[in-house]
């Protein structure tokens, strides 16, 4: 309705109107431009957020200056502070709907302790991570999701470290909605985008996100038409988890544990694989699909690992000021100015 | 009954004994009570860092020490006329501090073998001449207070908790003072366990009655209301008030408060405060570190609140970097920095006023920020609404200083009714025609258009601003610009806050200037000085960036500046470069406030060298 009363029709929104002024100055062939062409993409079909309830916020990093990109409010802030300062935003305004833009280095190394209690107190917030497991913007270092054994300038001679898995970091810290997509899919993130805004929580997306300067062709094996089929496991809520170009190729759980096997005649048959249930209250499927992709036998899942409903920060906090206000009435000054022990001098 | 009632103007008390003995509480009821009964009156908690040290030791001794007078007192006194020790180690810290012929009422039943060993005495204290010029009152606290609560069907371990309100009630009946508000206080503390509540009342009265009863005490003492503006008082701490001026101030703006903190020394209670009062709209958010604290208050801001930090300096060391961001994306935010003694964790019970550098300058880049300072406990009150008005008037950082004596401590407020309090205009840019994220105002304010506003989505961020636009820019002549713009900003300010005041004689050669808490000391120095035909002038900033337009005029007056900081100098070294002006720096780094008899000596060997 518009102010006059008069029923006004809704105007969709294109990609188009997403875009800002400003002209995106990341490397040709960066990931992160389809990252942001995916994000335009499936922001008209958000329903019911207007796009001046949208606020993105970033901290550091080449993915960082995505906020700058879109034409919503925006935050382009400091080194790993993003998910604290969307924290602000969101619990000040629970009727925005608060996006982060964070890399592996800004979420996960500088901003680590705001990433975990982010994902732990369930805020509402939607945390998209441009992993492309090296630094960027600071020209070639290795990142915490770098591979041990990664040679850049500064492991000349391989790194020592061992790398967070981040969707298994996300699940461990309590995230109520975790999933993973690949940069070069385009289909499936505009899907996984989807999935994010519509959840109530803290939402968590890994996207494998090529850096073609520093770390080209890290994510080849998923993306390349060649090699993908056979390497990503695209995981879909009540479906068996199968996956290979003639999708012949299953997980089965054998003592626990995942393993691939074959499905056909003489073989596994489609009844024996696993069936992905994204609503699991349990951690453990969702956190070993999640860590699949450690080991190189096996296929890289990607989708949602798990999507529960809990009771969000922000929601708490504005019940909690409801019910005060129910209990004790709207905050009157003089009532506290001049509440307890007074006396009078006359 | 029968004995004698002695008037006096002024008397200081000083409770002191173990840190799990409850000298915090028996402290604060004994100023709740005085308050009430009329007198003004002001406090120096004193506690260690460690919640529960080792019992009987030295470094576990808690101390609350309480001035009240008939006339205007600024000051918890220098020195105490009564020291309450309820064991020896009590009386071997605080012994130093007493006034001479002053009096002592010890806990004998503590003076045991035990805790004089813990406490380091070789010989019993109290037995030999060691305590001679004082009055030392022997009182069997902790067997009179088993006595009295023997049928009370508490265990020993708690009736031994209650002798803190033996050694209360004693304390009222010495002091004249009524035991009702006490026993109300009791009522209401312990009104889930009745037996508690019952048995805390009876050793009180047991303490009064005691008082009246023993040979001990000949006389009483009486100590009359003080002569105190007319109107409504209630005891107020500056952390209190602190919460209280956030809350005041968010009704007078219109806007929710939102306060972002990570618990920390001395600064904790103004969340705990303001935690409690969410039928106000406040969001109060514990965030997982400093950093996440600041960083949520600056989102909070950029959506619309009044956005608030509290902190002390350590956390203000952690959160420099995003303080550094609002001072670029010109974001209302305020940073209440409790000081304590620094570096690192330093002394965190103590007090010090050692951040007036980091304030001022602790950021990367030209990143100026306004900084204000509380002088009194009630003072915090207004600076807390002083702060907001400047924060959202001119879309800048202001960092409001205060410090563990004044948050602490506490006085007697005169309530103001909140109709006196002027309204903060606060106004959120809505319209789109002419938008643009660094527009100007006269201020040169820019605007504030929070995210839901239709048609001015726009992005602000770190990366240096082009003027009006807000885009990003690398152009040399504008980063110039700006750098100057957001200092010129800030230094403009000193056109909207009110003169230094020079208070005293001002045909005087001599200039006491001073800054937040020390106002008590310094004040109460100047004054007594006067009194004896002395002529002093005295300012107090409040303002500390910038300075009141009128600072260096004022100072180019007086032949001589003495400046009293609790820090190496950090005032007095800013207002030499700012006004290129002697200025003479009287320092005091030990965690504790001035005397006022420090302040009074230095400035007599002052006019000694003026002669």
């Amino acid at each position: 309705m518009g102010d006059n009363g008069i029923e006004v029709k809704e105007i969709k929104l294109t990609a188009k109107d997403f875009a800002s002024d400003q002209d995106v100055r990341w490397c040709p062939g960066c990931g992160d431009y389809s990252i942001l062409a995916q994000v335009q993409r499936s922001f008209p079909d958000m329903i019911g957020v207007k796009k001046e309830n949208i606020v993105w916020i970033s901290g550091i990093g080449c993915s960082s200056r995505f906020p700058y990109y879109m034409n919503t409010y925006g935050y382009h802030t400091i080194h790993g502070r993003a998910p604290a300062i969307a924290t602000g935003v969101k619990v000040a305004r629970p009727e925005l709907s608060v996006w982060v833009a964070a890399g592996d280095g800004d979420l996960l190394s500088i901003g680590g302790n705001h990433f975990i209690h982010a994902c732990r107190k369930n805020i509402d917030l939607k945390i998209l991570l441009f992993n492309n497991r090296i630094y960027g913007l600071t020209k070639g270092q290795y990142s915490p999701t770098s591979e041990k054994g990664k040679k850049t300038k500064t492991s000349p001679y391989g790194s020592v470290d061992n790398p967070f898995n981040p969707s298994a970091l996300a699940l461990g810290a309590g995230a109520t909605f975790v999933g993973r997509a690949l940069d070069g899919d385009a289909k499936h993130l505009q899907a996984m985008i989807k999935r994010v805004a519509e959840h109530k929580g803290a939402a968590f997306l890994e996207i494998f996100q090529n850096c073609v300067i520093y770390n080209d062709g890290a994510f080849d094996k998923l993306t390349d038409k060649k090699t993908r089929d056979d390497n990503v496991l695209y995981l879909e809520h009540g479906k068996p988890m199968i996956f290979g170009i003639n999708k012949d190729k299953g997980i089965v759980l054998t003592n626990g544990k995942p393993e691939v096997v074959e499905i056909g005649e003489g073989k596994h048959r489609i009844e024996d694989i696993v069936v992905h249930d994204e609503h699991d209250e349990s951690f453990l499927i969702a956190t070993m699909l999640a860590h699949m992709t450690d080991n190189p036998n096996m296929p890289t899942p990607v989708g949602v690992f798990r999507q529960i409903n809990m009771p969000t920060l922000d929601g708490e906090i504005e019940d909690q000021v409801a019910q005060v206000k129910k209990m004790k009435g709207e905050g009157d000054l003089e009532k506290v100015l001049f509440n307890g022990n007074t006396w009078s001098v006359n | 009954m029968g004995k004698e009632i002695l008037g006096l103007n002024e008397v200081t008390v000083r409770f002191a004994g173990d840190s799990g003995d409850g000298m915090q509480l028996t402290g604060t009821q004994f100023t709740n009570t005085t308050a009430l009964v009329g007198n003004d009156l002001s406090t120096l908690p004193d506690y260690p860092a460690e919640i529960r040290a080792p019992a009987g030791t030295t470094y576990g001794v808690s101390g609350f020490q309480l001035h009240f007078s008939n006339s205007d007192i600024q000051t918890p006194g220098d020195s105490p006329d009564v020291l309450v020790a309820m064991n020896p180690a009590a009386l071997k810290v605080n012994l130093k501090d007493l006034k001479p012929g002053a009096t002592i009422i010890a806990n004998i039943n503590s003076f045991d073998a035990k805790n004089l060993k813990l406490a380091g005495y070789e010989n019993n204290p109290l037995e030999d001449d060691s305590l001679e010029g004082f009055e030392v009152v022997q009182v069997p606290l902790a067997k009179l207070t088993s006595t009295a609560l023997e049928d009370s069907g508490l265990t020993a371990k708690e009736i031994a908790r209650s002798k803190n309100f033996f050694a209360l009630g004693l304390m009222y009946w010495l002091y004249s003072r009524p035991l009702e508000p006490t026993i109300e206080w009791i009522k209401g503390k312990f009104k889930d366990s009745p037996i508690l509540a019952s048995a805390n009342e009876k050793a009180l009265l047991a303490g009064y009655y005691y008082g009246d009863n023993t040979e001990l005490f000949t006389v009483r003492y009486h100590v009359e209301p003080a002569k105190l503006p007319k109107g409504t008082y209630r005891n107020i701490s500056g952390n209190e008030a602190l919460a209280y001026g956030f809350i005041t101030a968010s009704v007078k703006t219109g806007l929710p408060l939102f306060l972002g903190s990570y618990p920390i020394t001395p600064a904790s209670d103004i969340l705990h405060e303001l935690s409690k009062h969410k039928n106000f709209g406040v969001r109060t958010f514990q965030a997982e570190d400093e950093i996440a604290a600041v960083s949520a208050a600056i989102g909070a801001s950029f959506s619309g609140a009044l956005a608030i930090t509290t902190t002390s300096g350590p956390g203000v060391a952690l959160k420099t970097e995003a303080i550094g961001l609002a001072v670029m994306t010109e974001l209302p935010l305020i940073i209440i920095d409790v000081q304590r003694g620094g570096p690192s964790t330093g002394l965190p019970t103590k007090t010090e006023q050692s951040d007036l550098q980091q304030a001022i300058f602790g950021r990367n880049g030209e990143a100026p920020v306004v900084v204000i300072a509380a002088s009194t406990p009630a003072d915090c009150f207004y600076m807390a609404i002083e702060a907001a008005r400047i924060a959202t008037k001119y879309m800048v950082p202001v960092m409001l200083l205060s410090d563990g004596y004044i948050a602490n401590g506490s006085e007697p407020w005169l309530i103001p009714e909140p109709e006196s309090i002027p309204e903060i205009n606060v106004k959120f840019r809505k319209e789109k025609e002419g938008f643009a994220p660094y527009l100007r105002d006269e201020n040169f304010a820019r605007p504030w258009a929070v995210p839901g506003t239709p048609g001015l989505e726009h992005r602000i961020g770190g990366l240096e601003k082009s003027n009006i636009s807000g885009n990003v820019s690398y152009e040399p002549e504008n980063h110039e610009f700006m750098v100057r713009l957001r200092a010129q900003k800030v230094k403009n300010i000193e056109n909207d806050i009110p003169d230094l005041e020079v208070t005293g004689d001002q045909d005087s050669n001599i200039l006491v200037v001073g800054w937040g808490g020390t106002y008590g000391s310094i004040t109460e120095a100047v004054t007594r000085l006067r009194q004896k035909g002395i002529k002093i002038a005295q300012a107090h900033f409040k303002y500390l960036n910038p300075f009141p337009k009128n600072t260096g005029e004022v100072l180019k007056k007086y032949k001589r500046i003495i400046c009293p900081e609790l820090n190496m100098g950090q005032l007095a070294r800013f207002l030499k470069s700012e006004f290129l002006i002697e200025v003479e720096s009287f320092n005091k780094i030990q965690g504790i406030p001035f005397k006022t008899t420090e302040i009074e000596n230095k400035i007599i060997s002052v006019i000694g060298e003026l002669i």
